[in-house]
């Protein structure tokens, strides 16, 4: 008997990231999410007769940050096309796109794979496209509603060659690609309001074989967790159809969150013929190298880069570094906390310790923090000059973050100075000792492994009647002195 | 090159364009007289001459970031058939 298939599975993934621009791509509409359906629609977007599309400056200037960013080749001359396609949403009959000439080509990102190796994706392009409008099906009693407020958005579309082989490579590229569209604010990255989408190319073959299996594309994808799952499915799926004796059919197929699979979205066998032809109304874009000298200059430092520094140089763990970069306002909100105090561990500890805790159970963003960079910063350097200890640190952060102030004048009015006046913990001792007095003949009789317990339960007390003030390092050398002289 | 009738009709189904069966063989003569024309023009030998995008050789103007545009949904809404709480209204599109 031969033995049983080993499947491998082929992933290519177009992401939609909807460029930060105030305005439309080719109109003056605006782009602000959440407005009231087709209030931010205007003759251009509508396809109105005789109104002509206009390029947007900032929608090129970030398409060549993003192509900077990814090492990629910008041409001189750009041009673009018209995708021509029926569909409500899309009020002329067909998208200006890119098809020949596309702004962006042959990038490359780096991503961390399985046991923390390394694996180059390439980006084969990133063209610029207007969205389409939306379609709303639920709401109208057999009829669809259409919104074209998002008609005319600005997209970049990144396309990547099918280099990924299982869902997680996918996923850690689409957060390496969200987490540089953030830093080089270009996009703000929000998946629910659809300003950073995906849909992806599966195929699977066999692993000895050269050609790759029939794909088929899933669309509606919008969090990491559905595309993982999505993808997971969808090769179950092609697997299951393949070793059964069918054959998968080329289609595009929609993900269904709720029931955890997909189902083929056009019936009906209606091949694409979009048609591409240079847009008629709109000259090609001239790309000079002065002004991607320019942009370039705009460039900040980057998540890669950045991780790199933290470990080198703040002596950070990579676990650390990870966590501090992948979103740029953490990287952010970290440097300025350093700032006040310099002591990155420190800084790092708390930000993903307490802060991130009491963000995530709120759902705040860190840009909106109660509890600024800079007062976290002034709090951990009263750590450091030993006002307070870690442990009544601990409250300080909470009033801090119930808006009581800042550290320093919390502290004053909670009265919780450290202790570190040495009679004022002597004085302290001497009570203990002398509310313990069996505890204190047990230490004295054991044997000395079993001291530490005695120590422990004596620090306790201390901290205990301190109200946890007392300087724990102090307290400690204090009662051993005492305890053995 | 000669266009048959099932490409008019294909082409006639991609432009949306209702077109009567008699007027079929009418179009296959015009379209193939067409791409003929084509044909012709690609006949002729342009190695050393660049390709150009535009007829008008020049580059675009480009517009800066700003929004200009009013809300207008109330003049554009009047020429539609229906429109219901400032969507537009079309007959299902989803099966």
């Amino acid at each position: 008997m031969n033995k049983p298939t080993e499947w491998e599975t082929v992933i290519g993934l177009e992401i939609h990231a909807q460029l930060a621009t105030k305005s439309k791509i080719f109109s003056g509409a605006s782009t602000i999410y959440g407005a009231k359906p087709n209030t931010q629609a205007c003759a251009v977007d509508l396809g109105l007769p005789g109104v002509l599309p206009v390029i947007n400056e900032q929608a090129i200037l970030m398409a060549i940050k993003f192509g900077l960013a990814i090492g990629a080749e910008i041409p001189e001359r750009s041009v673009f096309a018209r995708k021509n396609y029926f569909y409500p949403d899309l009020p002329k009959g067909y998208q200006i796109s890119q098809f020949e000439l596309p702004i962006v080509s042959n990038g490359l990102i780096e991503i961390v794979i399985e046991n923390k190796k390394k694996k180059i994706i390439k980006i084969t392009r990133a063209h610029l496209e207007e969205d389409a409008g939306k379609s709303n099906h639920d709401q109208f009693n057999g009829c669809t509603g259409i919104d074209l407020n998002r008609a005319g958005n600005p997209l970049l579309e990144i396309v990547s060659e099918p280099d990924m082989n299982n869902a997680k490579e996918a996923i850690s590229y689409l957060k390496k690609i969200h987490s540089l569209v953030r830093y080089l604010e270009i996009c703000d990255g929000n998946m629910q309001e659809g300003s950073f989408r995906c849909d992806a190319n599966v195929s699977v073959k066999p692993t000895q074989q050269k050609e790759l299996g029939t794909r088929t594309e899933i669309k509606n994808l919008n969090s990491f967790k559905f595309i993982e799952a999505a993808i997971n499915h969808e090769v179950e799926r092609q697997i299951n159809l393949i070793e059964s004796g069918k054959i998968v059919t080329q289609e595009t197929r929609l993900y269904d969150a709720n029931k955890n699979e997909t189902r083929s979205m056009r019936s009906k066998e209606e091949a694409n013929d979009y048609r591409y032809f240079p847009d008629p109304d709109l000259l090609p874009v001239l790309i000079t190298e002065e002004i991607k000298k320019i942009v370039r200059e705009l460039i900040p430092e980057l998540p890669d880069a950045k991780r790199m520094r933290y470990q080198n140089e703040l002596g950070l763990s990579e676990y650390d570094s990870d966590n501090l970069t992948a979103n740029p306002d953490i990287a952010n909100y970290f440097e300025t906390t350093m700032v006040a105090n310099g002591d990155a561990k420190m800084c790092a500890n708390w930000i993903m310790g307490d802060l991130s805790a009491s963000l995530n159970k709120e759902n705040i963003n860190i840009k909106n923090s109660p509890v600024t960079a800079k007062m976290l910063g002034d709090m951990i350097n009263l750590i450091k000059d030993k006002t307070i200890s870690g442990k009544i640190a601990k409250i300080v952060f909470e009033a801090m973050w119930n808006k009581e102030g800042e550290a320093i004048s919390i502290i004053e009015n909670k009265d919780l100075k450290q202790v570190t006046d040495l009679s004022e913990i002597e004085n302290l001792i001497d009570v203990i000792i002398a509310e313990n007095t069996i505890q204190v003949k047990q230490y004295k009789n054991c044997p000395a492994d079993k001291k530490q317990k005695f120590i422990s339960f004596f620090i306790g007390q201390i901290m205990k009647k301190s109200k946890g003030k007392a300087n724990p390092i102090q307290a400690n050398e204090l009662l051993k002195e005492k305890l053995n002289g | 090159m000669s266009i048959d009738k099932s490409e008019v009709e294909k082409i006639a189904w991609l432009t949306r364009l209702a077109i009567d069966k008699e007027d079929i063989a009418n179009y296959c003569n015009e379209l193939t007289d067409i791409v003929n024309l084509m044909e012709q023009m690609n006949s002729v030998d342009t190695t050393d001459i660049a390709p150009l995008a535009h007829p008008i050789n020049l580059f675009s103007r480009l517009r800066i970031d700003k929004v200009t545009e009013t809300d207008q949904r109330e003049n554009f809404q009047e020429n539609t058939v229906e429109t219901k709480d400032g969507y537009y209204l079309v007959p299902k599109v989803i099966d």
